[in-house]
Order: C-alpha cells, then structure tokens, then sequence
C-alpha cells in the first residue's frame, strides 16, 4: 500500500527497512523508528478510537505522553497488552494492534449512540441514576457499567515476559534530554558528577529535534547528537532512552520505568521486558520540558484536529504528512512554526491567529514564505464525523466575545495551539508547591522542597537561549556542590528566531443556536457543559469538580485538560487561575505495568523458598509438601494412592506403636550467650530459669507485655553461660527481634548476646516407643539410659563421627529424643537414622501427623497461641512464677485476665466417635437458639485420634475446666454441620506423661 | 521510601529497616508495684504526633541493632538519628 502522506526527504525513521504490522486486522506498512501513530497517519488513517462516553470517533492528538485519544491494544504471542499509546509505542514486524472501546469495529460501532443520547448523560450521570433500588446494584447495573468501562483488556493469562528491578544510586538524575537536560547534563558530567540521563522517548534531543534553532554553529538536532555521542562515552554518566521517571518519592527516591523490549518483536534472550528503576539521586534536575495546550472549539474532538506541536514533530521526525490541506489555529507564535514547516514541504497552510495585529521574526518569516494568515480570527467548530473535511470560521471581535462573518472553508487537519504548559508534576509529586506565572498562564515549580530543580520549558523558560544559559549554569552549580571540581565548560552561543507574546484566548464562545460539544478532557468526554453543570450543581471545590466531571481522571492524567479546566472554572467563578489552584499531581506520571512493579517477584518467586538439608531425601521419597511460613515441609510421605488422612494416620499410628522420624530443622533455634543469660531467660520467660543445670532442657512460655502468648519452645544450658532457644517456626524472627529489643534498649546492662543459628543445625525428632533402642544403635559409645539421658537432658555424642547434640524432649509426648548435626551433615544423619532404624520399622513422618501426635497429647500450638490467648487459656498457668517478674506478668493480673470464667483449652469428642469437627466450629449449648446464638468458645484443632481411632479436637471454650464431662454441640455454618459432642480433658492420651518419661 | 542513616552501617534504604514504634516510652522497673492505669499507659497508649518525633527502628537485614530516628511525621524529613543507648533520658 502505498504512503500518501508520507514524505520523501525528511524525518529520522529508517527507510531502508520496511515494516509490516496490522491494526484492527488490516496490514499496513511503515519504517523502522515509526510509532503506531506515525505509520498510520502515513497511510492516511486517522479514526483509531472511540471515546469512553459518547463513542465519538477518535483520532491522534498528540505525538508522545500526553495523548488522550490513541489508546490501543496490543497483541503478541497470544498476549494482550492494554492501554498503549500509539503515539509511543513504535512499530515492529508482526505488531498486532486494534482499537478499544468500541463494538463492533471502529468504523461502525453500536455504543455510538450515547453520543445521540448525550442530553442523558450529563457530568455525575452515573451518582444519579444508578442509585435505587439497591437492590439493583449488584445484578444490574454493575455488570451494566462494568461492561461499559476501561479501555481494553487485561489479559487473564500468565505473563511470561520477565520485568526486571534494578537500584541504582548518582549524584544527578536528569528527567528528559532535551536542550536543558542535555546541557545540565553536559556540564556536570564535565564537573565530575555522576549523571543518570532519562529520556522518555527513544530519541533524544526533544524540541531541538523538531525546532530551527542553531547552537554553536550547529542544528539543533546536530548538537543533540554530539552531546548525546560525548556524555554515552563518558564513565560516570548513564543514559538512557525509552525510559519514564513516574515518580519522585520520599528522600530523594525516583522510580524510573525502562522499555526495553516494547519496541522488538520478541523479547531477547537475557533481556527483560521492561525494568524498573528505583534510584536514589543525590540531586535532581527536572527537565521534563511542556505540553502544548489546546484551544476549545466546538467538535474539537473530531479526528484531525491536533496540536500543533504534534504536526510539526510528524514531519521532521517521521516524515509524515498529518494533513494535505492544514489549518493552523493558534494564539501564540507556535502556530507559525508549524505552518512554515508545512510549507516548506509543500503543502500550503492557512493559519487563524486570535490575536489582532502581531509581529515578530517568525511571523515575518511565515509572511515571507506567503503563507495565508487570518488575525482576530478563531475556528468556530470542526465539520466531519470520522475526520475533519471543514471548518466554520469567524472573526472575534476585540472582546473576544462576538463572532461574526462565519464562513464554512475545506480542509484535512485542524492543529491548535494554546500556548505551553510546564510539565510540572514530578517537582509537585517531590512536595513543591507550585505557583501561577501570570505571563505564560501556567503553574510553575517554586521552592525546591527535596533536592530538586526545575529547568527549561518545564520551568517555564520557552526561549532557547535562557534554557540553554540557565541548564549549564544548573548542572555546574548542581554538580559543584557535590564533586568540588570547579570545572566549568562553556556555554555555546545560541541563534534562535524572537518570537512574541501569546494571547490569553482560549475558548472559543459558541455562535447563537448553536450548541457544539467543545471538549476539555478528551479521553474522558468531558465538555464545558459538563464543567458549567457541576458549578451550578454548587461543587466548588477543583477537587470536587474533578472527581464529579472526571475531569483529569482518565490515562493520560489531564496533561492536556487540566489547565483548561482551570481556566473555565476561574472564568464562571470570576477568580483567577491561582485562586482555584491546581489538582494534586501524584505517581504515576504515565502508566505503568503491573508486570514492571512486580518484578521478578511472582509465583514461587514471591518470597524466598527455604528448604531443609534433608529436602532431597523428602523428595525422593514421595514427600507432598506444605508451605510452613517461608520453609517447605513434608506433610506426609506418601505410599501407593494413599490419602492425606490415610498417610498420616499410618505415619502417627507407628509413632505410637514403633519409632518415627520428623525433619524439625524449620524450628527456630537462637543462641544465647553471656553471663546474664541465666537472669534474661529469667525474665523472657514466665517460669523460673536461674536453677537450670547445664546439660539440662525446660520448656517456656514467653509473653508479650500486654500478657498474651507469644511463643513457646525448650531452652537448654549447653554450659554455664552458653544457651540453645529453641522457638516455634512462624515465630522464629519475631523472638529474635523481641529478644534484641530488651537487650539493646530495655536491659543494656544484661551482658547478654543473641544470634540466630536456625540454618546452623539440621534437626530430626526421633518419637516412639522404639526410639531409644534406635538411639542406643545410633550412638554406641553414648549412655542413653533413662538414667543417663533422663527426660528433657542433653548429651552431646558422636553419630558415627560426626558430633551430634541430643535433647530428650517430645512434642509427640511418645518418649522421643531430639538429634542435632551441623546442617551440612543433615541428610547423612538423616539416612542414618532410617538406615539403623529399619530393624525397628521407622517410617518417617510429616506435619500431618505430628499434628494428629500433639493434637491427641493436648500439646499446645499455633492455632491455640493465636495471639489472644494467655498462659491460663492454654493450662499453661503451672509455668507461671508468681515470685519473679517477667515481661508480661503486670498484664496477668488485669481483671478481665482473671475472671473466673475465662477461656479454657479442653478436648471435644463427638459423641458418634465418627463425626470429624470442622477447624473453627463454634461450640454452643443449644443449636436451636435464636441468632446470634452465644457462643462458648471455638474449636483450634481437629485430628483423628491414632490412640482411640476417633475424631478428638481440641477447643478454647469458656469457663473450660468446669465443662468437662458436659455434652454440648460443635456447629460450624461454613460446612452446614451441627454435631453433638463431649468436652473431655485436652490430654486425650496419656494424661499422666509417663510415656515421655519412660 | 526513607534514606535513613544508621548510626553503625551509614545511610541505608527504608527496606533494611523495620519500624518499631514510639521511643520516649519507658518500661516500668521489674517488681516495682504499679497501678493499673499506669501500667495500661506503657502497654496501650502511645502517643502519634504530626510534626518531630522519636521513634524506633531496627535494623534487621543489616546490623541488626534498634536504632532511635527523629523524624517529622507529615514530611518524612531525618533530623538525627541515634544508636540504642544514647537519649536514654
């Protein structure tokens, strides 16, 4: 297909390589460097869209960021990426895009009605009509606007593209390279400083590629590419293209979104997609540069008409032609720029210019080159549906109120021009606060509030030479203050053409009986009389008019709406701009990806994986695993097509029966070193420590201050200053922590150390009545005798020539022995054990069953220290010391702490002996009740008791000690089940603890 | 996010941090007899000013020591930070 609108001898797009992509299914040609924007404009296609509210046809506006209209969606390996600006993204071989918002096809699309309906939807429609009945809500309309929304769609599948984190430190971040970032940039890289260079677009340069100026005897796009060239070769600079600094966060923060492989047909191997900066930047140059402003007519939306800036930049950097008959609307010198290129190119422009009788050296030249102009003139509305083929015109009187001579004339393409406005939003979002520069009519940056300056246009210099003068002034004064070089390059001359002042017009008033749509957000379809609506409606507040009209609330962020809508509510308020003051900028300044934000971070990559030493041997040995906090776990081994329940009960019945082996590395473990260790421990925990011997274990309970459990675990004295914690997995940090916060700020006398030493040993609990004839075979040379090793003692021996640690304690409440090796011997120990133990039929055993173990023994755990319980709650007052204090203790004696009914843990049978009761039923009297029936307590723990072969739980009910033998109900509406019970004692088995003394 | 200074490693980011709540509170002696009000203004109550403030943050993925940091509340701003044992009074 040929390119009708694409010229031959200008632009800075490739045309030695051709590029084939399609749009809404059809094949199109454009050349490497074209984005979507620029390659179908080329091909005469304007109507891309439609418009979120009315359905209006939708063209291009703009060329980069700000574009409110060409949102597309894109396709590639059966992917779907939404919300794309064609104006950015560039093509690629294979490219697959097509519009949004509309059904079903762009050219004829059903929702275009609303805009025949537009009477019925005024600002705030849906506050006002989807309100009752309530009811209706959920059913109807909800899917109804649900359906309506958004622009696109997000894929539902897995993302297999990789996004990547990066964090990076420099003494200057630079955000856009245009002529003041490039010479900030220049002149501290010069000074010594590292430089982080951005630029959003994958071109650098910004205006000096589209504008006829001269630095030091060169084009402006000339002396771009030579800074550009230099600071790329320097060692302390990073530069960087197709890349957004978003956000300016706390301390000087910024987050940078880089496209790496956006604009490639597949992602290269080793390469991400996109990646994310987070950079922390001693200073900050903002250099973000500014956005043409609109002028509001009537159909200004209509595909065709656009910035001015825009049409320039399609010319002189594509090539492209975005109109064969223009019309140049403008009130300031802008305008002219624009008519002239297109002249030199051969197309003959017509400019309106609203003021009356300017002059300056662009004027002159546009008048030189014969190009028609037409002063006090204004574009009263666009004629075409799907594409601007007229204008009405009229000369406005000197007021600026009255039309007159409304004349129809043809033409392709309307561009605008309403003065520029100062991208101001990463100094706002840096905590800035602007103020209104009455001479240009826009807000600008005023005192620094972080480490950050604003130059150029973004600062609200639109001459090149004080931008030029002000950025390399900026980035020696920046940079000095850091590296003390005192290197200061020179500044180069700059020849540029004068232009004057703009007129403060901006809207066009509509002729007499006529009522055209003149819109000042775009993308979100909202008009002056949508603006006018909400003022009468009596919102005053910006605020309130913004979320009421979404004025500024859609994907392009009102870069090109906002000001207007500024002004129009300034003007009927009769205030000025300053008065209303502006909206809050916050990040993101564009999209962002949720891929980019996430990161590598996804899946199992979420949080980090820990696994035993003996993970391997798990593995092998058909494990099904369980997510223990961040640890992996066996929950049970399975043989054959055994079920979970199946499997455990089979684990646990041989525990009782013969000997079991359990992976307990995940415990927490914490040396305690120091000669104050004894009295900390005295004070960590609620029973009495001073008294331990070494070589001996106790089981404590520590509390939080306010009184309630906060973990539980064995401590051994392994010698006189020298302690082994133990804690529970989940709360293995927190102690750690809670322990340095009473050593470092509560206690600094205690001579006292505490580290982590959980991934220093490899752990395995040996449980049954078989475990110390294992033992004795295990350690040969070691006395294991009950004399010898009696209940919760220690003994350090030698496992076959690896020294080994054994602590007599159970959680199975089976006689059972705790065996500790260095972790890099974990899995020899481990094979030992199974090795030497299958002469007494060991089978090892997973979280499954040792819960079925501990639940069955009324041990308590996790899921009865829930962070509400205290000591009494749990029976586990008897290692409360009423003579010492400890932390927590004060808490205990809190009236509702010792209430005689409080909260006690008991066990609950059904009394069926069949019925399993569901985790966290509630146990209630009568089941029959009246709602909200009162509730006695709730079931922790559910098992099926190995020992009875009957479902036993345990539960926290109130008044507990004096239920036993009570039959009530354990009800659980989740599963719908009602099921009689009996409270028994909570040690279901062995309630006397012979076996662990055995 | 918050560039803070340790006073044992130098400035670090925010994520090697974990917050710990208000500094100027005192634990109670042991074994001293305390009312109950007084023992529930340690426990519960806290004070949460907009404006300077001292608080605690521990250093976890990083020296792992709890460190004192005066910072404005409403604009994030670090005046000073301290080890553990100094601003004990």
């Amino acid at each position: 297909m040929s390119q009708d609108f694409r010229l031959d001898n200008i632009g800075m797009v490739n045309r030695n390589k051709k590029i084939s992509f399609t749009f809404n299914g059809k094949k199109y040609f454009g050349y490497e460097g074209d984005t979507i924007a620029s390659a179908l404009i080329a091909n005469g296609v304007h109507l891309v869209g439609r418009s979120f509210k009315y359905h209006r046809p939708r063209g291009f506006f703009g060329v980069g960021v700000d574009e409110p209209y060409a949102i597309l969606q894109l396709e590639r390996n059966n992917e779907r990426d939404p919300n794309i600006r064609a104006t950015e993204q560039e093509i690629f071989e294979g490219l697959e895009v097509k519009s949004v918002n509309c059904w079903p096809s762009v050219n004829f699309d059903i929702g275009a009605i609303n805009n025949f309906l537009k009477m019925f939807f005024p600002a705030g429609f849906y506050y006002k009509t989807f309100m009752w009945p309530p009811s209706f809500w959920y059913k109807i309309y909800e899917p109804f606007i649900r359906m309506a929304a958004g622009f696109g769609e997000a894929s539902i599948k897995h993302d297999k593209e990789r996004y990547e984190h990066k964090y990076e430190y420099c003494d200057l971040l630079i955000t856009g390279s245009g002529p003041s970032g490039l010479a900030s940039a220049y002149a501290a890289a010069k000074n010594g400083a590292r430089v982080i260079l951005a630029e959003d677009k994958p071109r650098y340069g910004g205006s000096l590629l589209t504008s006829d100026v001269n630095i030091g005897n060169q084009t402006g796009a000339e002396w771009s590419e030579k800074i550009i060239t230099e600071l790329k070769s320097m060692s302390n600079v990073i530069v960087k293209n197709r890349s957004q600094v978003f956000g300016y966060y706390d301390h000087n923060m910024l987050v940078m979104s880089e496209r790496i492989s956006d604009h490639l047909p597949k992602t290269q191997k080793y390469l991400p997609k996109q990646r994310l900066w987070y950079i922390r930047a001693k200073e900050v140059l903002i250099s973000s540069g500014s956005i043409e402003r609109p002028l509001v007519f009537g159909n200004n939306d209509t595909p065709g008409v656009m910035l001015s800036s825009a049409a320039k930049e399609y010319i002189k950097v594509y090539g492209v032609l975005v109109g064969k008959k223009p019309l140049i609307f403008t009130n300031n010198d802008s305008g002219y720029e624009t008519a002239i290129e297109f002249k030199k190119n051969g197309v003959n422009p017509l400019i309106l210019d609203t003021r009356k009788e300017p002059s300056s050296d662009i004027i002159t030249e546009a008048k030189n080159l014969g190009i028609e102009i037409k002063y006090s003139y204004v574009v009263v509305a666009a004629k075409g549906y799907k594409k601007v083929k007229s204008a009405d015109i009229a000369k406005i009187s000197d007021n600026k109120k009255d039309l007159s001579n409304i004349e129809n004339i043809e033409c392709d393409c309307i561009c605008v021009s309403g003065f520029w406005t100062p991208s101001i939003h990463l100094a706002s979002q840096s905590g800035n606060k602007s103020e209104f520069n009455e001479k240009i009519d826009a807000f600008i940056p005023k005192k620094s509030k972080q480490k950050e300056n604003t130059i150029g246009s973004a600062n609200g210099k639109f001459t090149l030479e004080e931008t030029i003068n002000e950025a390399f002034n900026k980035g020696y004064e920046v940079s000095n203050k850091i590296t003390e070089n005192n290197n200061k390059v020179s500044i180069p001359t700059v020849v540029e053409k004068k232009s004057t002042e703009h007129d403060k017009f901006w809207c066009v008033p509509l002729p007499k009986g006529k009522s055209y749509k003149r819109f000042l957000d775009f993308q979100n379809d909202v008009a002056v009389t949508d603006i006018e609506l909400a003022l009468r409606e009596g919102f005053r507040s910006i605020e309130h008019v913004k979320r009421y009209t979404t004025l500024g609330m859609a994907t392009d962020q009102g870069k090109t709406s906002n000001l207007n809508g500024l002004q129009l509510v300034s003007d009927i308020e009769n205030k000025v701009v300053p008065q209303v003051g502006h909206t809050t900028f916050r990040p993101p300044y564009t999209p962002v990806s949720i891929g980019a934000i996430v990161g590598r971070e996804v899946g199992k990559h979420s949080k980090p994986t820990r696994k035993s030493p003996m993970h391997e041997w798990h593995e092998k040995n058909n494990a099904v695993f369980v997510d223990a906090g961040v640890w992996l776990r066996p929950r049970y081994y399975k043989q054959g097509n055994e079920t979970l329940f199946e499997a455990s009960k089979r684990e646990a019945k041989n525990v009782r029966k013969n000997v079991g082996v359990c992976d307990v590395t995940t415990l927490g473990k914490i040396d305690v070193k120091g000669p104050d260790a004894a009295e900390f421990l005295n004070r960590v925990y609620t029973n009495a420590w001073l008294k331990l011997p070494v070589g001996k274990a106790r089981y404590g309970v520590m509390l939080r201050e306010d009184g309630i459990v906060m973990d539980d675990g064995t401590t051994t004295r392994i010698s006189e200053n020298h302690y082994h914690m133990t804690t529970t997995t989940a709360q293995a940090a927190n102690v750690l922590s809670h322990l340095e916060y009473y050593l470092q700020l509560v206690w600094p006398e205690l001579n006292v150390n505490v580290v982590s030493t959980t991934e220093q040993w490899a752990g395995a609990a040996i449980a049954g009545p078989n475990s110390r004839a294992l033992l004795m075979k295990l350690f040969p040379n070691t006395d294991v005798s009950n004399e010898a090793l009696p209940f919760m003692g220690y003994k350090e021996a030698d496992l076959f020539g690896i020294p080994a640690k054994i602590y007599r304690i159970s959680f199975s409440g089976e006689l059972a022995y705790e065996v500790n090796v260095e972790s890099d011997y974990g899995n020899f120990m481990w094979e030992k054990i199974i090795e030497v133990g299958k002469e007494f039929q060991i089978q090892a055993y997973g979280t499954e069953a040792l819960s079925t173990l501990r639940i069955e023994m009324g041990h308590v755990a996790g899921s009865e220290l829930d962070g509400r319980t205290i000591p009494h709650d749990a029976s586990l007052e008897g290692l409360v010391s009423k003579k010492k204090d400890f932390i927590g203790k004060r808490s205990l004696s809190r009236s509702a702490f010792t209430k005689p009914d409080r909260e006690k843990i008991v066990g609950v049978v059904p009394l069926d002996k069949t019925t399993s009761i569901p985790e966290g039923s509630y146990i209630v009297k009568d089941p029959k009740a009246k709602l909200p029936n009162p509730k006695l307590g709730h079931v922790s723990a559910s098992c099926w008791s190995v020992e009875y072969d009957n479902p036993f739980s345990l539960a926290i009910i109130k008044d507990g000690k004096n239920m036993i033998g009570q039959k009530l109900f354990a009800m659980s509406p989740l599963k719908n089940k009602t099921i009689p019970v009996e409270i028994v004692s909570s040690h279901y088995v062995d309630p006397e603890g012979k076996r662990v003394r055995a | 996010m918050l560039y803070i200074f340790c006073p044992h490693c130098g400035l670090r980011s925010q994520n090697e941090f974990a917050y710990g709540g208000d500094a100027t509170v005192k634990r109670p002696e042991l074994n001293k007899e305390i009312s109950d009000q007084e023992w529930n203004n340690f426990v519960y109550l806290r004070k949460s000013p907009r404006g300077k403030h001292l608080e605690l943050w521990h250093h976890i993925s990083g020296c792992r020591q709890w460190i004192k940091v005066e910072r404005d509340t409403s604009t994030h701003e670090i005046f000073k930070t301290y080890k553990a044992d100094e601003l004990t009074e």
